[in-house]
């Protein structure tokens, strides 16, 4: 029993190791999507191409101006003479947002009056667009809070408190809302399930493709036996795989990891169980290496992607797909991930997603077992 | 009873192969005695393979009995893979392989005792002509030597018996013929070989065949006997020229019992040494070249003869 399992395993070893597209593929999908995913998927609004029309040109409004041009999240890039130009800007892509201060800013502030102010957004990017409206809200409140502020006080009504209820948010885990911090962890969930789910699906249907499976069919092999030895060196790759993005996450990406990496290596463990099983039953069910590879792409990556919560918030999808988000294990790891590498958490904080992963990868790797059997 | 099992290497007994509504094996019974080689003829979809799994233990039978080296193919499934040897017709060790790694997986996978297997690898490479080639990779090999291969880690843990899958399928005539010294080889040494074919040239070797057509066993003996069986008439090959003329004006000439075109040659199956002379006056008749001998029926005759006759029967069962 443990002679064949090691014989399976030993021989998928030479063949991993003879491959050399194989090999491209357990290293360069991993360093490939993190570079992808870390640098280029920037989810961070910062440094909007501002155009500001100041039609009033007084210090007030260049005060206000200021406010806008001090902080990290615009960038004046132009400042246009007319409504036209500064139309144009904005159709050309020059600048993302605009901001029209009219002609009597400065008068009405000063007498006492509301005054106003145009912003106008490129709605076409509307992420973008709804991130820019909040910023430029929060300088305009801010500034107009000053405003009332000196004007009470000039007046003598308040002395020393300035505000009566003073909102203070504070950002736990990302006090700097970075997206690398959010994503990167996650990318393991990511990396883990595509390269598994394709290696093993690839896996018993090349075996088929090439006649070798016929052979096997008659030994004494058993499915458990074949199973397992096929899946240890995909195991032992794919965890050389999670060591190699932890360390890239916190010395490329700096991604803090807060708690232990042996936790992460653990979790990486039961995940795997679930993508792996799941690419054994498409192996065992397809025909071909080229349809097990895009079945395995279908079922196993784009869940991962999408219904995960590695991009898209759960919580604002439909309830019906919340629900389906639920069965992906994906969604499980990933939050695992966020858990251990920024709240440092230990194993209290993740062991009902632990323990969801591991029953449902048993699950699989059984049924995969019980119907592997049946198709020799 | 006892003493029958103890001398065959298989035994089968009405065995059927159901699937859904489809018969793939209908009740077929034969044994083949140790030692021998048996040949299992057949055109694609007979039944054939679906047989050969049955007995490889790797399908189950919707019923029947049988055994192979001694094991019963209901209750003995994994002792019969373990007694066995098979070989295929597409060659199935590992390309990516080098020659001793596959051997030695094999060696493993069949169980050969640590201490018996650098002897049992140098048989297998000697047998095999590989013994210089240890390191090389196996999708390097010549068709020939990895049929060879193949043959030599079919045999590596000494099995009683030795399934070969239309084992010479696209291999040269050469080395068919040095394959078949390996068969003979082989069962000089008591292995029983069990072989599927549908070259007539390769059924030739065999001792005793069982053609298999429909699901159904149609006949068995050794080549010669099935020969004689085959004919209570006697074969003519004609030239004929031109021959599609020659094919209607038989048509209507009784004499002619059955005609079948054998590349540029007709071969008629007459009853009397006289309806010879009958036949050629008629296709002169017609304008028709004749030139004809009295042939001895090779086995593909038969095997035509065989297929022709059951398809009739079933023919005259359904009208």
């Amino acid at each position: 029993m443990l002679l064949r399992t090691w014989l399976i395993f030993w021989k998928e070893f030479i063949q991993i190791k003879r491959d050399p597209r194989l090999i491209g593929v357990v290293i360069g999908l991993p360093l490939v999507t993190l570079i992808l995913y870390g640098y280029a998927f920037n989810l961070d609004v910062k440094h909007l191409p501002l155009a500001v029309y100041d039609q009033d040109r007084s210090p007030t409004s260049r005060n206000l101006i200021n406010a806008f041009s001090r902080n990290e999240y615009f960038d004046v890039v132009d400042y246009p003479l007319s409504y036209q130009a500064i139309t144009h800007d904005i159709d050309s892509g020059k600048a993302l947002v605009g901001l029209v201060i009219p002609v009597n800013f400065a008068k009405d502030l000063a007498v006492g009056r509301t005054a106003q102010v145009l912003i106008i957004l490129d709605g076409s990017d509307s992420t973008t667009a709804t991130s820019a409206l909040n910023y430029a809200n929060s300088i305009v409140v801010q500034y107009s809070a000053g405003i009332t502020l000196a004007a009470l006080q000039r007046q003598g009504v308040i002395a020393g408190r300035a505000v009566p209820v003073d909102n203070r948010a504070r950002f736990w885990y990302n006090p700097e809302l970075k997206s690398s911090y959010f994503l990167v962890p996650g990318l393991i969930a990511l990396i883990l399930s595509s390269l598994s789910s394709l290696l093993t699906s690839v896996t018993v249907a090349r075996e088929r493709e090439r006649g070798t499976i016929e052979l096997l069919d008659v030994s004494p092999v058993m499915p458990v036996e074949l199973i397992i030895g096929k899946l240890v060196p995909y195991v032992l790759i794919a965890l050389g795989d999670v060591v190699l993005i932890m360390i890239a996450a916190v010395l490329l990406f700096h991604v803090p990891l807060r708690g232990d990496p042996l936790l992460v290596i653990l979790s990486a463990l039961v995940f795997l169980l679930c993508v792996l099983g799941l690419g054994i039953f498409i192996s065992v069910n397809a025909k071909t290496q080229q349809l097990a590879q895009t079945i395995a792409s279908l079922t196993t990556q784009l869940p991962s992607v999408f219904l995960s919560g590695f991009v898209f918030p759960i919580s604002s999808m439909p309830l019906v797909v919340q629900w389906f988000t639920a069965i992906v294990p994906a969604t499980h790891f990933i939050a695992i991930l966020r858990t251990i590498f920024l709240k440092g958490g230990g194993f209290s904080l993740i062991w009902a997603q632990f323990l969801i992963l591991l029953v449902m990868g048993l699950a699989i790797i059984t049924f995969s077992a019980r119907r592997f059997k049946k198709k020799l | 009873m006892t003493s029958n099992v103890d001398k065959m290497a298989v035994i089968v007994r009405d065995l059927v192969k159901q699937f859904d509504s489809f018969m793939a094996v209908n009740h077929i019974s034969f044994s083949v005695p140790k030692g021998e080689i048996f040949g299992f003829l057949g055109p694609n979809g007979a039944g054939k393979s679906t047989t050969i799994r049955m007995l490889c233990g790797i399908l189950l039978p919707t019923s029947g009995s049988g055994t192979v080296a001694g094991y019963d193919i209901l209750t003995q499934p994994e002792q019969i893979k373990a007694h066995i040897g098979y070989m295929s017709q597409k060659f199935s060790l590992y390309e990516d392989l080098t020659v001793e790694e596959n051997i030695d997986f094999y060696a493993g996978i069949y169980g050969v005792p640590p201490g018996q297997l650098e002897e049992r690898k140098n048989w297998t490479l000697e047998m095999a002509g590989l013994s210089g080639r240890r390191g090389s990779l196996t999708s390097e090999l010549s068709t020939g030597l990895k049929q060879r291969l193949a043959f030599g880690t079919a045999l590596i843990h000494q099995p009683d018996v030795l399934f070969l899958d239309e084992p010479t399928a696209g291999v040269d005539p050469i080395s068919r013929r040095e394959f078949w010294e390996l068969i003979y080889d082989t069962t000089a040494r008591g292995v029983t070989v069990f072989v599927t074919t549908h070259f007539m040239e390769d059924a030739e070797h065999c001792d005793r065949l069982g053609m298999i057509y429909g699901g159904k066993l149609i006949a068995l003996g050794s080549p010669a006997e099935l020969k004689a069986a085959f004919h209570a008439g006697i074969l003519l090959e004609i030239c004929a020229q031109p021959m599609m003329r020659a094919l209607e004006v038989l048509e209507g000439v009784p004499e002619a019992r059955d005609v079948t075109i054998f590349g540029q040659m007709l071969h008629v199956l007459i009853e009397r040494e006289m309806d010879a002379e009958r036949i050629c006056r008629a296709l002169e008749e017609a304008q028709v070249s004749c030139r004809y001998s009295v042939i001895s029926p090779s086995l593909e005759d038969v095997f035509i003869g065989l297929i022709e006759e059951a398809d009739r029967q079933t023919a005259e069962g359904q009208g």
